[in-house]
């Protein structure tokens, strides 16, 4: 019986032992690529972080209103959390081919699935960023026109202009990275519908007066001239 | 640098257009019109433009070069089939040579830059020793005109002639409130219209402007007038004004966005490249003016104050997020504070617009935001500033307003130390 015993924690020992043999090398081949890629991750922050200051990126988010926003969320700097993300997707990446060199079932699907995650990822930041640079960019313009043109509401329109490429954006990255495509698809269309739908009544049935100044104004050569001979001295 | 000014040309000369300049041969003076749908104003300057040169030049080979930015109205016709026969009996003077009239489509869509290069282009293959420069708008020009923007460059050897017109008091609000005291502080020299729309410029300076490419910079393609006027005046070569007459106004009700931005941001964008001669300016020089002077014109004039304080106000308001992209807060606070007054107390002092106007200078330099922006947000404080303008000006008499020009110049050019300092500031 005792020998039974001792033979069966002998070839437990010797199986865990042939076990410990069998995946330290390759435990120790991961952490080699974990070190590595922490190494490699590391510079490329370093060179991100360089290419984006020389390239002035925090300007262009400045203007864009991405600064703003991580600001007021607590966020650094764009380029420090852009320079930081990358960082963090390539060690993610190295410490993903490491884990897949222990060979466990399984996780080589999650390996490959990750790495084909990452470009769809990539596009859709991209999207993201430009969108709201484009967002930025198209809601000033339409600030400034509407100012120009004496419109009262310059404000809301600016903000109705920025809120809808936004939220376009938004529907476009996710549905890139294929996260809740119906639910921003549907989410899209509700809010862009019901924008459209109350500017056409806030028109048709607020704006009744004012709809009828602006044809007036418009078309009527007489009064158009009238009123903006009496607005504007000539400029040259 | 003669082979950029061959491909420059080559590019802009149609086939059809090189023909025509190649029949004409060789003139002693060209007249330039960059036209777009002016068939309604296009008959009377023609004929002050050949009733000009009848009386004027008689003896002088003359050629009238038409470029037109794609007119649905057949302007190109009219110019082209002008006769020059009713006014030689009408004037009784005979010119002793032909008078060539050429038009050329350089674009379907007008485009003044081009417009002013493929003119100037044709010039200088006719080899002209003068080109004067006239708007198809202006119809009040008068045959005397040619005469006084022609003979200073044609017979003083003058490179630019810069116009001084006879104006209502109120008109050309953007032309002294700003363009003139900047240039005026910026480039040292008292040209009263950097912005005219009738000027005479050399074949010298013709052959210069199409070889440094002029009109292929920022500035010079959105405003090749008073890109032309500080190209001159950058480049040392001799510039006077000549009084013309009264300027009829077309640009009364027009977009004033396009007018700030076709001046204004030409004027903005020069200042970076013209950095080293524009920094090493102080003060401003008389400039030799030639003709009568000519008084205000006293028109009464209609403005609604109450609603223009209401743009500026409103703008200024609105427009927080901008403009606190563009001024310093100091000066943002001040504006605020004029936008809360009434319009009886309303003000908006010279040397904080001044300071407007450079703080928005330095913020178009550093491409704070777009730049495009950046000027159309200066036309609500324009509003403001031109309230202010009116306000002063409706009581006082010619000297008054002469007096109170000085003094806005006086700021500009005292204040220039304060745009060089937020110039090499990188905040």
């Amino acid at each position: 019986m005792r020998d039974i015993i001792v033979s069966e924690l002998m070839q437990a020992f010797e199986q865990m032992a042939r076990d410990v043999a069998h995946y330290l090398p390759r435990l120790i081949v991961m952490l080699i690529i974990a070190l590595v890629g922490w190494v490699i991750a590391y510079l490329l922050k370093l060179i991100v972080r360089s290419l984006l200051r020389l390239t002035k990126f925090s300007k262009l988010s400045q203007n864009a209103g991405a600064t703003e926003l991580l600001h007021q969320a607590a966020l650094p700097s764009t380029t420090e959390l852009v320079s930081r993300l990358v960082f963090w997707i390539a060690w993610a990446g190295f410490v993903l081919m490491g884990l897949s060199v222990l060979g466990i079932a399984g996780l080589d699907e999650y390996v490959s699935r990750f790495f084909f995650f990452l470009p769809r990822l990539f596009v859709a930041l991209v999207i993201l960023f430009f969108g709201l640079v484009a967002a930025s960019f198209f809601s000033r313009a339409a600030l400034l026109a509407a100012v120009n043109a004496n419109f009262r509401s310059s404000r809301i329109f600016s903000i109705s202009v920025r809120f809808i490429i936004v939220i376009f954006a938004l529907s476009m990255a996710f549905e890139v990275v294929g996260v809740a495509e119906e639910t921003m698809f549907i989410a899209f269309a509700t809010v862009f519908g019901a924008a459209m739908l109350g500017l056409a009544i806030a028109f048709g049935l607020g704006g009744q007066d004012l709809a009828r100044r602006f044809l007036e104004k418009r078309f009527t050569p007489q009064n158009r001239n009238r009123e903006e001979r009496e607005d504007e001295l000539s400029p040259l | 640098m003669l082979r950029d000014v061959e491909l420059t040309e080559e590019n802009l000369l149609t086939d059809e257009f090189l023909r025509q300049l190649i029949n004409i041969g060789e003139v002693d003076i060209v007249v330039g019109l960059s036209t777009h749908n002016n068939a309604k104003t296009i008959g009377p300057v023609i004929a002050a433009i050949q009733a000009g040169i009848l009386k004027c030049f008689p003896r002088e080979r003359v050629a009238i070069i038409n470029a037109d930015g794609g007119s649905q109205d057949d302007t190109t016709g009219l110019v082209q089939n002008a006769s020059i026969d009713d006014l030689r009996h009408d004037h009784k003077v005979y010119a002793l040579r032909t008078l060539h009239s050429v038009s050329v489509r350089y674009a379907r869509i007008p485009d003044p830059g081009k417009a002013l290069q493929t003119i100037m282009a044709g010039a200088d293959l006719l080899r002209a020793k003068t080109c004067v420069i006239v708007s198809p708008y202006s119809t009040s020009i008068e045959p005397d005109w040619l005469q006084r923007l022609a003979r200073p460059s044609y017979f003083d050897n003058f490179d630019l002639v810069s116009p001084i017109y006879r104006r209502q008091r109120f008109e050309g609000a953007l032309v002294r409130d700003l363009l003139y005291p900047m240039t005026r502080s910026i480039y040292g020299s008292r040209i009263r219209e950097p912005f005219g729309s009738e000027f005479a410029v050399s074949g010298r300076l013709i052959t210069d402007l199409l070889g440094n490419g002029i009109m292929n910079t920022d500035w010079g393609r959105m405003g090749p007038e008073i890109s032309t006027t500080i190209f001159a005046l950058t480049g040392k070569y001799r510039v006077c004004q000549s009084f013309l007459g009264v300027k009829q106004s077309s640009s009364r009700g027009h977009d004033m966005v396009a007018a700030v931005r076709r001046t204004v941001g030409a004027l903005f964008a020069s200042l970076d490249g013209n950095f080293p001669v524009w920094s090493a300016v102080t003060g401003s020089q008389s400039v030799p003016t030639v003709g009568t002077a000519i008084e205000l014109t006293e028109e009464p004039l209609r403005l609604n104050r109450k609603r223009l304080l209401d743009m500026f106000s409103n703008g200024v308001a609105q427009l927080e997020p901008v403009l606190s992209s563009i001024l310093s807060p100091s000066l943002l606070s001040e504006l605020r504070r004029i936008a809360a007054l009434g319009v009886d107390e309303f003000e908006y002092p010279a040397e904080l617009w001044t300071r407007s106007v450079f703080e928005f200078a330095a913020s178009y330099h550093k491409s704070t935001i777009n730049r495009d922006h950046i000027i159309q947000a200066l036309v609500p404080l324009y509003r403001g500033r031109s309230l202010t303008f009116f306000v002063e000006n409706r009581a006082g008499s010619e000297q008054d307003i002469e007096i109170r020009e000085e003094s806005l110049c006086a700021d500009f050019e005292r204040l220039k130390p304060y745009l060089l300092e937020i110039w090499a500031d990188r905040k």
